[in-house]
């Protein structure tokens, strides 16, 4: 019969759009890393004492640890020498409004859709925009600081607020933490801060737009938000990259504090260039996510749209201090192609009657390998704990892969623990059946992998998520038959 | 006037010929039965007008109010007014009935020019339906097929075509796991579909169903042919009778 129909290794191949790469001059220091990489890094953001030290100390326990091999993830060795640790497109350093950001950097954002111009903003989204290793605009900053609310570039709060930092970084992912944790202690560049001071609910979602575009640059960026007691904040990332042949390190960090009675929204959609249909190029994203439910009823939940990446080694968690105390972790993960996605959090549950729900959808397709991996663990003092865990996975065609690790310790014979897991596969036979109701075999995935991830997106702000369910339609595209 | 024409069709399975020469005319306003024995091609060939790329159309002809029907997607081919009722509907885990039909609905009338329907108004028409099946509203918001009963499938599929409204209706062993109440509730929906202007082709192994849907012809398939023709006596007579003789008939 001649009636074509694309095959479901072919809909995933739909071009990444957000591949081009900005004409900008760019102050690089040389591909290298030592000792005096991480000073320089220092002194051109003319850093405190305190900040070099904490580098420092970060280098050299860093020189001591070993790149990690258990994720389920293969990759050639990383040569670190190899790599620019500091990129800055040349420009007047903090520009203070939008007016004097480099056109062509505003015209990059406006080419990837993000709004600039705060007049032209929708629903009052305020962004911080990172360009390679500097954060060049941040938006609705004066608006903000009228509710006392601290929405800043990493550099500038160590500038303008050292206290806070001095207080809280590392407060969570310490420097010691992990291989790429401590690489990006000592080297990372700029990141957002944002700090919401007691009682007060921000009244806009917060947002970072993170975009790499240096060749043979890395971007370690830090993000630490603090919620004091009562308040609340909703932040939003999001990423992108130029499509490049040769592989290019992402090792960010994130840490989140939430004190008495504090609510901290995190969701991600992460859109780096995954690397070509053959598995060339494309971002390693190996990044630490953690957050802290310090204070009793405090509430942090992550939300995270994973499309991109050629691998995603991502793990954000929740330890959860203060009684009452809630963590969620909502998560899409994508590996199609050649892509590998290993991720999944860890719920420490330490405090009375804590509570966590981890809900994981992983989608695999092409040769896409996906594995969740989570560990939720019971800690003798956690009277009444609960957690409950829903793991599925979708698979389009037969190439792909799908795995679970999930972990559990449980030490209080209170704690109430739950595990669901599911796998499924996108079949020739849904297809048809769509298809023969007049619903074309491009839509019929889609409609499928929608109604998998629904529970997921139901957690995404509202834009935020039909941003997602487009992306995740463009990620698929060619990839069913 | 003639809406389906068959003209010696073949079609294989995985390098099998199932159908080996089919030829048959359907008018609008018509009901035709196909009956026959397991393996003797009903399904194939129910399958192969929907348009499954499982079988391969080897020869043959296949003309949908005039246009060649083989040369379309299975999606067209719904758009162009064509329903097959599913013998083994199948589960969409988390994309609701409603939202389902809706999308199906709305692309159909898009292809044909007519204003796509809006949830109010796609509510409406939908609850009208349900009624012609006896299904529960809720069934709406409960996702495809996902955890129904085999009797709850079979409505499925005729309130699916009550609300697409083809021209051409297959039911592909619409009767099989249906007791006898739910099978009363499937052909009288399947009647009330009964017009002048749409044909029904109705695939069964057994003769029970057409004493309820009443067919205008019935035809015997036997080793990929029709082997008889006739009214709906003949699926009386083989219901006496059994398909043995028939099968002998051919093979000889």
């Amino acid at each position: 019969m001649s009636t074509t129909a694309p095959s479901i290794e072919a809909l995933a191949n739909q071009e990444y759009k957000w591949g081009f790469v900005t004409e900008i001059e760019a102050d690089s220091i040389p591909k290298g890393l030592s000792e005096d990489v991480v000073r320089m890094i220092s002194a051109k953001k003319n850093e405190p004492e305190f900040m070099l030290e904490w580098r420092l100390k970060s280098y050299r326990q860093w020189l001591k640890m070993e790149e990690p091999q258990w994720p389920n993830v293969h990759y050639p060795r990383i040569d670190y020498q190899d790599i620019i640790y500091y990129s800055a497109p040349k420009t007047k350093v903090g520009p203070k409004s939008l007016d004097e950001v480099d056109p062509e950097l505003l015209r990059t954002y406006e080419k990837l859709g993000i709004p600039l111009k705060e007049q032209e903003l929708l629903a009052g989204i305020a962004v911080d925009m990172v360009f390679d290793s500097v954060s060049v605009a941040t938006t609705f900053k004066a608006k903000l600081a009228e509710l006392g609310i601290i929405f800043c570039s990493f550099s500038e709060a160590v500038q303008e607020h050292p206290d806070l930092i001095k207080k809280y970084l590392g407060s969570v992912v310490p420097y010691s933490d992990n291989f790429f944790a401590t690489l990006n202690s000592a080297v990372f560049s700029d990141g957002s801060f944002v700090y919401i001071p007691k009682g007060v609910r921000c009244p806009m979602e917060l947002s970072t737009y993170f975009r790499i575009n240096a060749k043979d640059s890395g971007q370690f960026e830090r993000t630490l938000i603090i919620a004091d007691e009562g308040a609340y904040v909703s932040y939003l990332e999001g990423c992108t990259a130029p499509m490049r042949d040769n592989n290019q390190l992402h090792a960010a960090v994130v840490e989140l504090v939430a004190l008495d009675n504090a609510q901290i929204k995190y969701s991600t959609v992460q859109n780096w260039y995954p690397g070509d249909k053959e598995g060339k190029g494309g971002i390693y994203n190996f990044v630490t996510k953690r957050g802290k439910c310090l204070g009793v009823n405090s509430k942090i939940s992550w939300t995270q749209v994973e499309t991109g990446s050629a691998i995603t080694w991502k793990y954000p968690s929740v330890i959860l201090i203060g009684d009452n105390s809630v963590g969620e972790f909502y998560s899409v993960a994508l590996a199609n192609n050649y892509q590998q996605a290993d991720t999944g959090t860890k719920m420490i549950h330490i405090g009375k009657n804590t509570r966590s729900t981890i809900v994981s959808k992983g989608i695999s397709a092409g040769h896409g390998q996906n594995t969740y991996r989570g560990m939720v663990k019971i800690l003798k003092g956690a009277a009444g704990a609960r957690n409950y865990s829903q793991c599925d996975s979708l698979l389009l065609g037969d190439q792909c892969g799908a795995h679970t690790f999930p972990y559990l310790e449980v030490k209080n014979t209170s704690a109430q623990v739950e595990h669901e897991a599911s796998t499924s596969k996108i079949g020739e036979d849904q297809i048809f059946y769509c298809r023969q109701r007049g619903i074309s075999a491009e839509d019929a995935v889609s409609m499928i992998v929608h109604g998998f991830c629904k529970e997921v997106f139901r957690e995404l702000p509202m834009e935020f998520a039909v941003e997602a369910q487009k992306l995740l339609g463009i990620s698929l595209e060619g990839s069913v038959g | 006037m003639a809406l389906l024409e068959i003209k010696n069709l073949h079609a294989s399975v995985a390098g099998k010929e199932i159908l080996r020469g089919i030829d048959l005319t359907v008018n609008t306003g018509e009901v035709h039965a196909i009956m026959g024995p397991n393996g003797s091609g009903k399904s194939t060939l129910a399958q192969v007008l929907a348009g499954r790329e499982l079988y391969q159309v080897t020869d043959g002809q296949v003309l949908y109010d005039g246009k060649d029907l083989l040369n379309m997607p299975p999606e067209e081919r719904a758009q162009e007014g064509i329903f097959m009722a599913f013998q083994y509907p199948v589960e969409i885990p988390g994309v609701s009935n409603m939202y389902f039909l809706k999308a199906a609905l709305n692309t159909i009338r898009k292809k044909r020019g007519i204003e796509e329907l809006d949830a109010m108004d796609f509510l409406a028409l939908v609850k009208e339906k349900l009624g012609l099946v006896e299904m529960d509203p809720v069934f709406l918001s409960r996702p495809v097929n996902a955890g129904f009963s085999g009797g709850e499938k079979k409505r499925n599929e005729i309130f699916q075509m009550a609300v697409l409204e083809p021209r051409l209706a297959i039911l592909d062993e619409t009767d099989s796991g249906l007791d006898i109440d739910a099978l009363k509730i499937v052909a009288s929906g399947v009647n009330l579909l009964r017009t002048r202007d749409r044909a029904i082709i109705v695939v069964t192994h057994y003769q029970r169903l057409l004493n309820y849907i009443v067919p205008d012809y019935v035809h015997v398939l036997a080793n990929g042919r029709i082997v008889k023709s006739g009214d709906k006596n003949l699926a009386l007579e083989l219901d006496q009778s059994g398909y043995a003789g028939l099968e002998e008939a051919v093979t000889a």
